[in-house]
Protein backbone atom coordinates (compact mmCIF):
# COMPACT_ATOMS: atom_id res chain seq x y z
CA UNK A 1 0.00 0.00 0.00
CA UNK A 2 1.25 3.37 -1.07
CA UNK A 3 0.86 5.84 1.55
CA UNK A 4 1.87 9.90 0.89
CA UNK A 5 3.52 9.77 4.63
CA UNK A 6 5.49 6.60 4.73
CA UNK A 7 6.61 6.77 1.23
CA UNK A 8 8.13 3.02 0.12
CA UNK A 9 11.64 3.00 -1.01
CA UNK A 10 10.94 2.54 -4.82
CA UNK A 11 9.12 5.60 -4.32
CA UNK A 12 12.01 7.33 -2.54
CA UNK A 13 14.36 6.84 -5.36
CA UNK A 14 11.78 8.03 -8.29
CA UNK A 15 10.55 11.18 -6.39
CA UNK A 16 14.25 12.34 -5.34
CA UNK A 17 14.98 11.79 -8.75
CA UNK A 18 12.40 13.99 -9.97
CA UNK A 19 13.07 16.16 -6.87
CA UNK A 20 17.38 16.30 -8.28
CA UNK A 21 16.65 16.65 -12.09
CA UNK A 22 13.89 19.38 -11.74
CA UNK A 23 16.29 20.97 -9.14
CA UNK A 24 19.22 20.73 -11.90
CA UNK A 25 17.00 22.27 -14.85
CA UNK A 26 15.67 25.37 -12.81
CA UNK A 27 19.27 26.43 -11.67
CA UNK A 28 20.72 25.75 -15.29
CA UNK A 29 20.89 29.53 -16.24
CA UNK A 30 22.79 30.51 -12.68
CA UNK A 31 24.93 27.77 -13.65
CA UNK A 32 25.70 28.51 -16.94
CA UNK A 33 25.95 32.00 -16.23
CA UNK A 34 28.13 32.26 -12.77
CA UNK A 35 30.20 29.64 -14.51
CA UNK A 36 30.92 32.16 -17.90
CA UNK A 37 31.00 35.37 -15.58
CA UNK A 38 34.36 33.83 -14.96
CA UNK A 39 35.79 33.10 -18.11
CA UNK A 40 37.67 35.40 -20.46
CA UNK A 41 35.24 36.53 -22.95
CA UNK A 42 37.73 35.23 -25.85
CA UNK A 43 36.60 31.73 -24.69
CA UNK A 44 32.96 32.28 -24.80
CA UNK A 45 33.38 33.62 -28.01
CA UNK A 46 34.90 30.51 -29.48
CA UNK A 47 32.46 28.05 -27.46
CA UNK A 48 35.09 27.05 -25.48
CA UNK A 49 33.21 26.20 -22.62
CA UNK A 50 34.94 23.99 -20.24
CA UNK A 51 38.18 26.40 -20.42
CA UNK A 52 39.52 26.50 -17.07
CA UNK A 53 40.91 30.35 -17.41
CA UNK A 54 39.19 30.72 -14.52
CA UNK A 55 39.25 34.64 -12.63
CA UNK A 56 37.51 37.18 -11.41
CA UNK A 57 38.62 39.64 -14.17
CA UNK A 58 35.08 40.06 -15.42
CA UNK A 59 33.85 41.19 -12.14
CA UNK A 60 36.66 44.11 -11.74
CA UNK A 61 35.97 45.20 -15.30
CA UNK A 62 32.01 45.33 -14.24
CA UNK A 63 33.06 47.67 -11.31
CA UNK A 64 35.61 49.58 -12.70
CA UNK A 65 34.32 50.20 -16.11
CA UNK A 66 30.93 50.61 -15.91
CA UNK A 67 28.49 52.66 -13.71
CA UNK A 68 26.81 49.54 -12.45
CA UNK A 69 27.64 50.37 -8.95
CA UNK A 70 26.36 53.61 -9.43
CA UNK A 71 22.92 52.19 -11.04
CA UNK A 72 22.71 49.75 -7.83
CA UNK A 73 22.45 52.93 -5.38
CA UNK A 74 19.86 54.15 -7.37
CA UNK A 75 17.90 51.48 -7.05
CA UNK A 76 18.23 50.52 -3.61
CA UNK A 77 17.54 54.10 -2.71
CA UNK A 78 14.33 54.18 -4.75
CA UNK A 79 13.38 50.64 -3.43
CA UNK A 80 13.72 51.52 0.12
CA UNK A 81 12.19 54.98 -0.23
CA UNK A 82 9.06 53.67 -2.03
CA UNK A 83 8.53 50.67 0.58
CA UNK A 84 8.70 52.88 3.37
CA UNK A 85 6.23 55.30 1.90
CA UNK A 86 3.47 52.70 0.40
CA UNK A 87 4.11 51.24 4.21
CA UNK A 88 3.09 54.73 5.77
CA UNK A 89 0.64 55.75 3.36
CA UNK A 90 -1.11 52.51 2.78
CA UNK A 91 -1.34 51.98 6.86
CA UNK A 92 -3.11 55.36 6.87
CA UNK A 93 -5.70 54.40 4.55
CA UNK A 94 -6.07 51.31 5.21
CA UNK A 95 -6.83 52.46 9.04
CA UNK A 96 -9.03 55.31 7.40
CA UNK A 97 -11.45 52.75 5.93
CA UNK A 98 -11.35 50.28 8.83
CA UNK A 99 -11.72 52.55 12.10
CA UNK A 100 -13.02 56.12 10.75
CA UNK A 101 -16.29 56.92 9.69
CA UNK A 102 -16.82 59.23 7.78
CA UNK A 103 -19.12 60.43 4.70
CA UNK A 104 -18.69 58.36 1.14
CA UNK A 105 -16.51 55.91 3.08
CA UNK A 106 -17.78 53.10 0.92
CA UNK A 107 -17.24 54.96 -2.11
CA UNK A 108 -14.34 55.87 -1.97
CA UNK A 109 -13.14 52.27 -1.09
CA UNK A 110 -15.18 51.12 -4.69
CA UNK A 111 -12.95 53.48 -5.87
CA UNK A 112 -9.97 51.95 -4.61
CA UNK A 113 -10.93 48.69 -5.88
CA UNK A 114 -11.55 50.17 -9.53
CA UNK A 115 -7.54 51.71 -8.87
CA UNK A 116 -6.78 47.79 -8.54
CA UNK A 117 -7.95 47.21 -11.77
CA UNK A 118 -6.50 49.98 -13.92
CA UNK A 119 -2.96 48.41 -15.28
CA UNK A 120 -0.29 51.62 -14.85
CA UNK A 121 1.07 50.27 -18.31
CA UNK A 122 -2.35 51.43 -19.81
CA UNK A 123 -1.56 55.35 -18.39
CA UNK A 124 1.72 56.01 -18.89
CA UNK A 125 0.64 58.48 -22.01
CA UNK A 126 -0.65 61.42 -19.43
CA UNK A 127 1.63 60.20 -16.52
CA UNK A 128 4.70 60.89 -18.61
CA UNK A 129 3.45 64.59 -19.73
CA UNK A 130 2.25 65.27 -16.53
CA UNK A 131 5.62 64.53 -14.39
CA UNK A 132 7.23 66.59 -17.81
CA UNK A 133 5.52 69.48 -16.95
CA UNK A 134 6.40 69.21 -13.47
CA UNK A 135 10.09 69.17 -14.53
CA UNK A 136 10.40 65.86 -12.81
CA UNK A 137 11.85 63.80 -15.64
CA UNK A 138 15.36 62.03 -15.10
CA UNK A 139 15.03 62.93 -11.31
CA UNK A 140 15.04 60.34 -8.43
CA UNK A 141 11.14 61.82 -8.01
CA UNK A 142 10.08 60.50 -11.17
CA UNK A 143 10.38 57.54 -9.61
CA UNK A 144 8.72 58.02 -6.52
CA UNK A 145 6.34 60.07 -6.08
CA UNK A 146 3.64 57.79 -8.21
CA UNK A 147 3.92 55.18 -6.47
CA UNK A 148 4.25 56.94 -2.62
CA UNK A 149 0.71 54.56 -2.15
CA UNK A 150 -0.78 51.72 -3.96
CA UNK A 151 -4.44 50.71 -4.30
CA UNK A 152 -3.33 46.89 -3.46
CA UNK A 153 -1.61 47.85 -0.64
CA UNK A 154 -3.84 49.30 0.78
CA UNK A 155 -6.58 46.45 0.26
CA UNK A 156 -4.43 44.22 1.49
CA UNK A 157 -4.02 45.86 4.70
CA UNK A 158 -7.75 46.93 5.19
CA UNK A 159 -8.33 42.79 5.37
CA UNK A 160 -5.52 42.68 7.95
CA UNK A 161 -6.51 45.36 9.93
CA UNK A 162 -10.42 44.39 9.74
CA UNK A 163 -9.19 41.28 11.74
CA UNK A 164 -8.04 43.56 14.56
CA UNK A 165 -10.03 41.98 17.87
CA UNK A 166 -12.55 44.78 18.53
CA UNK A 167 -11.51 44.67 22.56
CA UNK A 168 -8.90 46.35 21.81
CA UNK A 169 -10.29 49.37 19.93
CA UNK A 170 -12.78 49.21 23.05
CA UNK A 171 -9.97 49.32 25.41
CA UNK A 172 -8.32 52.38 22.98
CA UNK A 173 -11.31 54.26 23.43
CA UNK A 174 -11.39 53.71 27.21
CA UNK A 175 -7.91 54.78 27.79
CA UNK A 176 -8.79 57.63 25.18
CA UNK A 177 -6.18 56.93 23.01
CA UNK A 178 -6.82 59.04 19.81
CA UNK A 179 -6.50 58.16 16.38
CA UNK A 180 -2.74 59.07 15.76
CA UNK A 181 -1.90 56.55 18.76
CA UNK A 182 -3.94 53.94 18.54
CA UNK A 183 -2.55 53.69 14.68
CA UNK A 184 0.69 53.63 15.92
CA UNK A 185 0.86 52.17 19.07
CA UNK A 186 -1.42 49.02 18.64
CA UNK A 187 -2.55 48.47 15.23
CA UNK A 188 0.39 48.60 13.21
CA UNK A 189 2.33 46.19 15.92
CA UNK A 190 -1.01 44.02 16.01
CA UNK A 191 -0.58 43.60 12.11
CA UNK A 192 3.47 43.01 11.82
CA UNK A 193 3.54 40.16 9.64
CA UNK A 194 1.18 41.97 7.03
CA UNK A 195 3.72 44.92 7.10
CA UNK A 196 6.51 42.84 6.72
CA UNK A 197 4.43 41.03 3.60
CA UNK A 198 3.80 44.66 2.28
CA UNK A 199 7.24 45.69 2.98
CA UNK A 200 8.90 43.21 0.60
CA UNK A 201 5.99 43.03 -1.86
CA UNK A 202 6.78 46.68 -2.19
CA UNK A 203 10.63 47.06 -2.18
CA UNK A 204 10.42 44.15 -5.02
CA UNK A 205 8.15 46.52 -7.27
CA UNK A 206 9.88 49.14 -7.10
CA UNK A 207 13.38 46.76 -7.87
CA UNK A 208 11.52 45.44 -10.77
CA UNK A 209 10.68 48.31 -12.45
CA UNK A 210 11.53 48.57 -15.96
CA UNK A 211 9.22 50.36 -18.35
CA UNK A 212 8.70 53.79 -16.16
CA UNK A 213 12.07 53.97 -15.35
CA UNK A 214 13.18 53.72 -18.69
CA UNK A 215 10.74 56.49 -19.82
CA UNK A 216 11.60 58.54 -17.54
CA UNK A 217 15.50 58.36 -16.82
CA UNK A 218 18.34 59.02 -19.38
CA UNK A 219 21.01 59.82 -17.34
CA UNK A 220 23.33 57.28 -15.09
CA UNK A 221 22.54 59.80 -12.31
CA UNK A 222 18.97 58.23 -11.90
CA UNK A 223 18.90 55.13 -14.10
CA UNK A 224 18.18 52.17 -12.07
CA UNK A 225 20.00 48.73 -12.45
CA UNK A 226 17.49 46.86 -14.72
CA UNK A 227 17.33 49.46 -16.99
CA UNK A 228 21.25 49.67 -16.34
CA UNK A 229 22.25 46.34 -17.50
CA UNK A 230 20.14 46.62 -20.60
CA UNK A 231 22.51 49.86 -21.29
CA UNK A 232 25.53 48.03 -20.79
CA UNK A 233 24.25 45.47 -23.04
CA UNK A 234 23.44 47.29 -25.76
CA UNK A 235 26.43 49.70 -25.44
CA UNK A 236 28.77 47.22 -25.91
CA UNK A 237 29.81 46.81 -29.50
CA UNK A 238 30.72 43.38 -29.70
CA UNK A 239 28.65 41.81 -26.84
CA UNK A 240 31.31 41.19 -23.98
CA UNK A 241 29.44 38.19 -22.41
CA UNK A 242 32.04 37.79 -19.66
CA UNK A 243 31.49 41.21 -18.36
CA UNK A 244 27.62 41.27 -18.66
CA UNK A 245 27.06 38.20 -17.03
CA UNK A 246 29.54 39.43 -14.36
CA UNK A 247 26.94 42.36 -13.84
CA UNK A 248 23.85 39.68 -13.48
CA UNK A 249 25.84 37.73 -10.83
CA UNK A 250 26.54 40.67 -9.12
CA UNK A 251 22.93 41.68 -9.29
CA UNK A 252 21.30 38.35 -8.68
CA UNK A 253 23.47 37.06 -5.74
CA UNK A 254 22.86 39.65 -3.22
CA UNK A 255 19.21 39.01 -4.36
CA UNK A 256 18.62 35.41 -3.71
CA UNK A 257 20.65 35.71 -0.17
CA UNK A 258 17.85 38.66 1.03
CA UNK A 259 15.03 36.16 -0.54
CA UNK A 260 16.49 33.13 1.44
CA UNK A 261 17.31 35.20 4.89
CA UNK A 262 13.44 37.11 4.30
CA UNK A 263 11.85 33.15 3.34
CA UNK A 264 13.73 31.96 7.08
CA UNK A 265 12.42 35.28 9.02
CA UNK A 266 8.92 35.44 6.88
CA UNK A 267 8.48 31.98 7.99
CA UNK A 268 8.99 32.24 12.12
CA UNK A 269 6.43 35.49 11.11
CA UNK A 270 3.64 33.35 9.67
CA UNK A 271 4.45 30.86 12.76
CA UNK A 272 4.36 33.56 15.39
CA UNK A 273 0.99 34.98 13.25
CA UNK A 274 -0.62 31.98 13.38
CA UNK A 275 -0.06 31.51 17.31
CA UNK A 276 -1.37 34.66 18.47
CA UNK B 1 4.15 44.06 22.93
CA UNK B 2 0.36 43.92 22.28
CA UNK B 3 -0.32 41.36 25.44
CA UNK B 4 1.56 43.76 27.88
CA UNK B 5 -0.75 46.49 26.52
CA UNK B 6 -4.30 45.04 26.79
CA UNK B 7 -4.59 45.00 30.45
CA UNK B 8 -3.32 47.86 31.24
CA UNK B 9 -5.90 49.69 29.26
CA UNK B 10 -8.64 47.43 30.44
CA UNK B 11 -7.19 48.02 33.88
CA UNK B 12 -7.93 51.97 33.65
CA UNK B 13 -11.29 52.06 32.99
CA UNK B 14 -13.90 54.70 34.14
CA UNK B 15 -17.39 54.29 32.69
CA UNK B 16 -18.17 57.79 32.42
CA UNK B 17 -15.29 58.81 30.55
CA UNK B 18 -15.92 56.32 28.22
CA UNK B 19 -19.10 57.46 26.98
CA UNK B 20 -17.28 61.01 26.52
CA UNK B 21 -14.09 59.64 24.46
CA UNK B 22 -16.23 57.89 21.69
CA UNK B 23 -18.52 60.43 21.12
CA UNK B 24 -15.74 62.99 20.65
CA UNK B 25 -13.68 60.50 18.57
CA UNK B 26 -16.42 59.74 16.04
CA UNK B 27 -17.08 63.41 15.86
CA UNK B 28 -13.67 64.38 15.02
CA UNK B 29 -13.89 61.23 12.42
CA UNK B 30 -14.06 63.53 9.25
CA UNK B 31 -10.93 65.28 9.98
CA UNK B 32 -8.72 62.46 11.15
CA UNK B 33 -10.23 60.78 7.55
CA UNK B 34 -8.61 63.79 5.37
CA UNK B 35 -5.36 63.12 7.17
CA UNK B 36 -5.21 59.60 7.07
CA UNK B 37 -6.76 59.09 3.36
CA UNK B 38 -5.23 62.78 1.75
CA UNK B 39 -2.28 61.80 0.78
CA UNK B 40 -2.82 58.49 -1.13
CA UNK B 41 -6.01 59.89 -2.57
CA UNK B 42 -4.36 62.71 -3.83
CA UNK B 43 -1.32 60.44 -5.66
CA UNK B 44 -4.08 58.00 -6.94
CA UNK B 45 -6.07 61.16 -8.38
CA UNK B 46 -2.94 62.71 -9.74
CA UNK B 47 -1.57 59.27 -11.21
CA UNK B 48 -4.59 57.02 -12.09
CA UNK B 49 -7.40 58.36 -12.05
CA UNK B 50 -6.56 61.32 -14.09
CA UNK B 51 -4.53 59.46 -16.16
CA UNK B 52 -7.25 57.06 -17.27
CA UNK B 53 -9.63 59.87 -17.69
CA UNK B 54 -6.82 61.65 -19.98
CA UNK B 55 -6.26 58.45 -22.19
CA UNK B 56 -9.90 57.74 -22.72
CA UNK B 57 -10.36 61.03 -24.14
CA UNK B 58 -7.39 61.14 -26.42
CA UNK B 59 -8.52 58.07 -27.56
CA UNK B 60 -11.08 60.00 -29.24
CA UNK B 61 -9.68 62.09 -30.90
CA UNK B 62 -7.08 62.28 -33.61
CA UNK B 63 -3.67 63.67 -32.31
CA UNK B 64 -0.81 65.52 -33.54
CA UNK B 65 2.98 64.84 -32.77
CA UNK B 66 3.21 66.43 -29.62
CA UNK B 67 0.18 64.78 -28.31
CA UNK B 68 -2.04 67.41 -28.84
CA UNK B 69 -5.87 66.06 -29.56
CA UNK B 70 -7.04 68.15 -32.94
CA UNK B 71 -9.82 66.34 -33.94
CA UNK B 72 -12.70 64.24 -32.65
CA UNK B 73 -12.84 60.97 -34.00
CA UNK B 74 -15.28 59.26 -31.28
CA UNK B 75 -14.79 55.59 -31.97
CA UNK B 76 -12.97 55.89 -35.02
CA UNK B 77 -9.57 55.08 -33.69
CA UNK B 78 -11.20 51.67 -32.10
CA UNK B 79 -12.79 50.77 -35.59
CA UNK B 80 -9.28 51.70 -36.96
CA UNK B 81 -7.54 49.43 -34.82
CA UNK B 82 -9.86 46.55 -34.71
CA UNK B 83 -9.82 46.39 -38.20
CA UNK B 84 -5.90 46.48 -38.75
CA UNK B 85 -4.47 42.84 -39.61
CA UNK B 86 -1.22 43.95 -37.75
CA UNK B 87 -3.16 44.73 -34.46
CA UNK B 88 -5.43 41.98 -34.58
CA UNK B 89 -2.23 39.91 -35.18
CA UNK B 90 -0.95 41.58 -31.96
CA UNK B 91 -3.63 41.29 -30.05
CA UNK B 92 -3.35 37.21 -31.30
CA UNK B 93 0.44 36.95 -30.08
CA UNK B 94 -0.50 38.45 -26.98
CA UNK B 95 -2.81 35.65 -26.47
CA UNK B 96 -0.84 32.98 -27.63
CA UNK B 97 1.75 34.44 -24.85
CA UNK B 98 -0.35 34.54 -22.04
CA UNK B 99 -1.96 31.19 -22.65
CA UNK B 100 0.91 29.53 -22.86
CA UNK B 101 2.46 31.02 -20.17
CA UNK B 102 -0.33 30.48 -17.87
CA UNK B 103 -0.82 27.08 -18.54
CA UNK B 104 2.93 26.43 -18.56
CA UNK B 105 3.53 28.43 -15.19
CA UNK B 106 0.66 26.57 -13.60
CA UNK B 107 1.21 23.35 -14.65
CA UNK B 108 5.21 23.32 -13.84
CA UNK B 109 5.02 24.68 -10.57
CA UNK B 110 1.79 22.39 -9.20
CA UNK B 111 3.85 19.49 -10.38
CA UNK B 112 7.07 21.00 -8.39
CA UNK B 113 4.49 21.81 -5.06
CA UNK B 114 3.66 18.54 -5.39
CA UNK B 115 6.64 17.00 -5.41
CA UNK B 116 8.04 19.39 -2.83
CA UNK B 117 5.11 18.92 -0.60
CA UNK B 118 6.08 15.26 0.12
CA UNK B 119 8.01 14.23 3.63
CA UNK B 120 10.93 13.55 2.73
CA UNK B 121 14.54 14.38 4.53
CA UNK B 122 16.29 17.10 3.18
CA UNK B 123 13.12 18.14 0.92
CA UNK B 124 13.55 21.80 2.84
CA UNK B 125 16.27 22.30 0.59
CA UNK B 126 14.34 21.20 -2.97
CA UNK B 127 11.87 23.89 -1.55
CA UNK B 128 14.33 26.42 -1.21
CA UNK B 129 15.66 25.99 -4.80
CA UNK B 130 12.17 25.68 -6.55
CA UNK B 131 11.48 29.11 -4.98
CA UNK B 132 15.00 30.65 -6.26
CA UNK B 133 13.72 32.48 -9.03
CA UNK B 134 11.44 34.97 -7.20
CA UNK B 135 15.03 37.01 -6.77
CA UNK B 136 15.81 37.14 -10.32
CA UNK B 137 14.73 40.58 -12.12
CA UNK B 138 13.59 40.99 -15.75
CA UNK B 139 17.11 42.29 -16.89
CA UNK B 140 18.89 39.53 -15.02
CA UNK B 141 16.86 36.49 -16.38
CA UNK B 142 16.80 38.17 -19.92
CA UNK B 143 20.71 38.47 -19.68
CA UNK B 144 20.56 34.58 -18.58
CA UNK B 145 18.45 33.45 -21.26
CA UNK B 146 19.49 35.65 -23.87
CA UNK B 147 23.34 34.13 -23.22
CA UNK B 148 21.50 30.55 -23.96
CA UNK B 149 19.66 31.57 -27.05
CA UNK B 150 22.55 33.04 -28.20
CA UNK B 151 22.80 31.12 -31.72
CA UNK B 152 26.50 31.30 -32.32
CA UNK B 153 27.95 31.27 -28.77
CA UNK B 154 25.07 30.46 -26.89
CA UNK B 155 24.18 27.22 -24.45
CA UNK B 156 21.42 25.57 -26.73
CA UNK B 157 23.76 26.24 -29.91
CA UNK B 158 26.72 24.49 -28.41
CA UNK B 159 24.71 21.75 -27.15
CA UNK B 160 22.94 21.36 -30.38
CA UNK B 161 26.56 21.58 -31.86
CA UNK B 162 27.75 18.45 -29.72
CA UNK B 163 24.96 16.55 -29.78
CA UNK B 164 25.48 16.68 -33.86
CA UNK B 165 21.57 18.51 -34.14
CA UNK B 166 20.89 21.60 -36.41
CA UNK B 167 21.21 24.84 -34.18
CA UNK B 168 17.89 26.60 -33.82
CA UNK B 169 17.40 30.36 -34.60
CA UNK B 170 15.96 30.81 -31.32
CA UNK B 171 16.23 34.99 -31.82
CA UNK B 172 15.38 35.23 -35.35
CA UNK B 173 12.75 32.87 -36.51
CA UNK B 174 9.25 34.43 -35.66
CA UNK B 175 7.53 31.17 -34.02
CA UNK B 176 11.40 30.23 -32.10
CA UNK B 177 11.66 34.05 -30.74
CA UNK B 178 7.96 33.34 -28.87
CA UNK B 179 8.85 30.33 -27.32
CA UNK B 180 11.94 32.31 -25.86
CA UNK B 181 10.00 34.87 -24.51
CA UNK B 182 7.32 32.25 -23.47
CA UNK B 183 10.05 29.99 -21.97
CA UNK B 184 12.18 32.65 -20.26
CA UNK B 185 9.15 34.47 -18.65
CA UNK B 186 7.60 30.63 -17.32
CA UNK B 187 11.25 30.39 -15.45
CA UNK B 188 11.14 33.81 -13.40
CA UNK B 189 7.47 33.25 -12.58
CA UNK B 190 8.34 29.55 -11.24
CA UNK B 191 9.56 30.62 -7.86
CA UNK B 192 6.31 32.42 -7.03
CA UNK B 193 4.32 30.12 -8.04
CA UNK B 194 5.26 27.10 -6.39
CA UNK B 195 5.39 29.01 -3.14
CA UNK B 196 1.74 29.85 -3.40
CA UNK B 197 0.92 26.28 -4.86
CA UNK B 198 3.46 24.57 -1.92
CA UNK B 199 1.34 26.47 0.55
CA UNK B 200 -1.83 25.79 -0.17
CA UNK B 201 -0.40 21.68 -0.72
CA UNK B 202 0.77 22.08 2.62
CA UNK B 203 -2.36 23.23 4.09
CA UNK B 204 -4.78 20.32 3.12
CA UNK B 205 -5.66 17.85 5.83
CA UNK B 206 -3.12 14.67 6.25
CA UNK B 207 -6.12 12.52 7.06
CA UNK B 208 -7.63 13.04 3.87
CA UNK B 209 -4.63 11.14 2.60
CA UNK B 210 -4.80 8.76 5.07
CA UNK B 211 -8.04 7.29 4.12
CA UNK B 212 -7.91 6.85 0.61
CA UNK B 213 -4.54 5.46 1.34
CA UNK B 214 -6.27 2.71 3.99
CA UNK B 215 -8.59 2.87 0.96
CA UNK B 216 -5.91 2.17 -1.84
CA UNK B 217 -6.28 4.85 -3.74
CA UNK B 218 -3.09 5.07 -5.94
CA UNK B 219 -0.82 8.58 -5.35
CA UNK B 220 -1.46 9.89 -8.83
CA UNK B 221 -5.90 9.18 -8.27
CA UNK B 222 -4.78 11.24 -4.47
CA UNK B 223 -3.28 14.33 -6.48
CA UNK B 224 -6.31 13.84 -8.92
CA UNK B 225 -8.79 13.75 -6.23
CA UNK B 226 -7.98 15.36 -3.42
CA UNK B 227 -4.89 17.74 -4.11
CA UNK B 228 -6.00 19.80 -7.13
CA UNK B 229 -10.01 20.09 -5.73
CA UNK B 230 -8.52 20.87 -2.31
CA UNK B 231 -6.19 23.53 -3.98
CA UNK B 232 -8.54 25.07 -6.98
CA UNK B 233 -8.87 28.25 -5.52
CA UNK B 234 -5.48 29.00 -5.02
CA UNK B 235 -5.10 27.11 -8.34
CA UNK B 236 -7.27 29.95 -9.62
CA UNK B 237 -5.61 32.61 -7.99
CA UNK B 238 -2.38 32.23 -9.47
CA UNK B 239 -3.75 31.43 -12.68
CA UNK B 240 -5.77 34.98 -12.75
CA UNK B 241 -2.09 36.62 -11.43
CA UNK B 242 -0.38 35.05 -13.47
CA UNK B 243 -2.52 35.68 -16.92
CA UNK B 244 -2.95 39.53 -15.65
CA UNK B 245 1.03 39.76 -15.66
CA UNK B 246 1.24 38.04 -18.94
CA UNK B 247 -1.00 40.44 -20.62
CA UNK B 248 1.12 43.57 -19.11
CA UNK B 249 4.15 42.16 -20.04
CA UNK B 250 7.10 44.47 -21.14
CA UNK B 251 10.24 44.53 -19.66
CA UNK B 252 11.29 40.49 -21.20
CA UNK B 253 10.18 40.99 -24.33
CA UNK B 254 12.38 44.73 -25.27
CA UNK B 255 15.26 42.86 -23.40
CA UNK B 256 14.96 39.97 -25.37
CA UNK B 257 13.03 40.10 -28.22
CA UNK B 258 12.23 44.20 -28.95
CA UNK B 259 9.04 43.13 -30.20
CA UNK B 260 10.45 40.80 -33.46
CA UNK B 261 11.12 39.42 -35.62
CA UNK B 262 8.77 40.78 -38.19
CA UNK B 263 6.75 42.02 -35.09
CA UNK B 264 6.02 38.08 -33.74
CA UNK B 265 6.33 39.18 -30.22
CA UNK B 266 5.18 42.73 -30.25
CA UNK B 267 2.40 42.15 -27.60
CA UNK B 268 -0.22 44.95 -26.61
CA UNK B 269 1.77 47.29 -23.88
CA UNK B 270 5.27 47.22 -26.35
CA UNK B 271 2.76 47.95 -29.26
CA UNK B 272 1.35 51.03 -26.96
CA UNK B 273 5.05 52.33 -25.92
CA UNK B 274 6.08 52.53 -29.23
CA UNK B 275 2.94 53.90 -31.31
CA UNK B 276 3.31 56.65 -28.64
CA UNK B 277 6.73 57.08 -28.10
CA UNK B 278 8.59 56.36 -31.37
CA UNK B 279 5.73 56.79 -33.90
CA UNK B 280 4.41 59.83 -31.77
CA UNK B 281 0.78 58.78 -32.57
CA UNK B 282 -0.57 59.50 -28.92
CA UNK B 283 -4.36 58.48 -30.16
CA UNK B 284 -3.89 55.12 -31.25
CA UNK B 285 -1.59 54.55 -28.73
CA UNK B 286 -4.56 55.45 -26.17
CA UNK B 287 -6.67 53.28 -27.99
CA UNK B 288 -4.77 50.25 -27.37
CA UNK B 289 -4.10 51.12 -23.51
CA UNK B 290 -8.09 51.85 -23.26
CA UNK B 291 -8.34 48.30 -24.93
CA UNK B 292 -5.84 46.32 -22.67
CA UNK B 293 -7.54 48.50 -19.44
CA UNK B 294 -10.88 46.89 -20.29
CA UNK B 295 -9.08 43.16 -20.54
CA UNK B 296 -7.16 43.50 -17.20
CA UNK B 297 -10.69 45.17 -15.37
CA UNK B 298 -12.55 41.97 -17.03
CA UNK B 299 -9.73 39.31 -15.00
CA UNK B 300 -9.60 41.23 -11.92
CA UNK B 301 -12.84 41.91 -12.09
CA UNK B 302 -13.41 38.11 -12.07
CA UNK B 303 -10.62 37.35 -9.37
CA UNK B 304 -12.62 39.71 -7.11
CA UNK B 305 -16.01 38.29 -7.70
CA UNK B 306 -14.05 34.84 -6.76
CA UNK B 307 -12.48 35.90 -3.76
CA UNK B 308 -15.55 37.75 -2.61
CA UNK B 309 -17.43 34.12 -2.92
CA UNK B 310 -14.66 32.41 -1.25
CA UNK B 311 -14.38 34.73 2.05
CA UNK B 312 -18.24 34.43 2.38
CA UNK B 313 -18.09 30.88 2.01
Amino acid sequence: MISTNKPSRLNKIVSYTLLLLLAFVILAPFFIGIWTSFLPTMEIAKGNFMSTDLSLNNYVSAFTKTPILRYLGNSLVVSVLTMAAQLVFCSMSAYAFVFLKFKYRNAIFVLFLITMMLPFEAEIIPNFTTVKNLGMLDHYSVLLIPFLTSAFGTFMLRQAFMQTPSELKEAADIEGLNHFQFYWNIVLPYNKVSLITLGAYSFLGAWNQYLWPMLTTFSNNSRLIQNGLRQLQSEETFNDWGMIQASAAIIVIPTILVLFIGQHYFKSGMNEGAVK
Amino acid sequence: MLKSTTPTVVGSETKAKTKHRTFSLNAKDKYYAVLFLGPSLLILSVFVFYPMLRTLYISMFLTNTLGKTTVFNGLGNYTDLLGSPEYIASLGSTLVYVFAVTVLTVGIGLLLANLASKRLPGIGIFRTLYSVTMGVSVSVAAIFWLFIFNPSTGFFALLSNMLGLPVLNWLTDPTMAMWAVIITTVWMNLGFTFLILLGAISAVPTTLYEAASIEGASERRQFFKITVPMISPTLFFVSTITLIEGFKSFGLIDLITKGGPTNSTNMLVYRIYKDAFYSGNYAQASSEAIILTVIIAFFTFLQFKFLEKRVNY
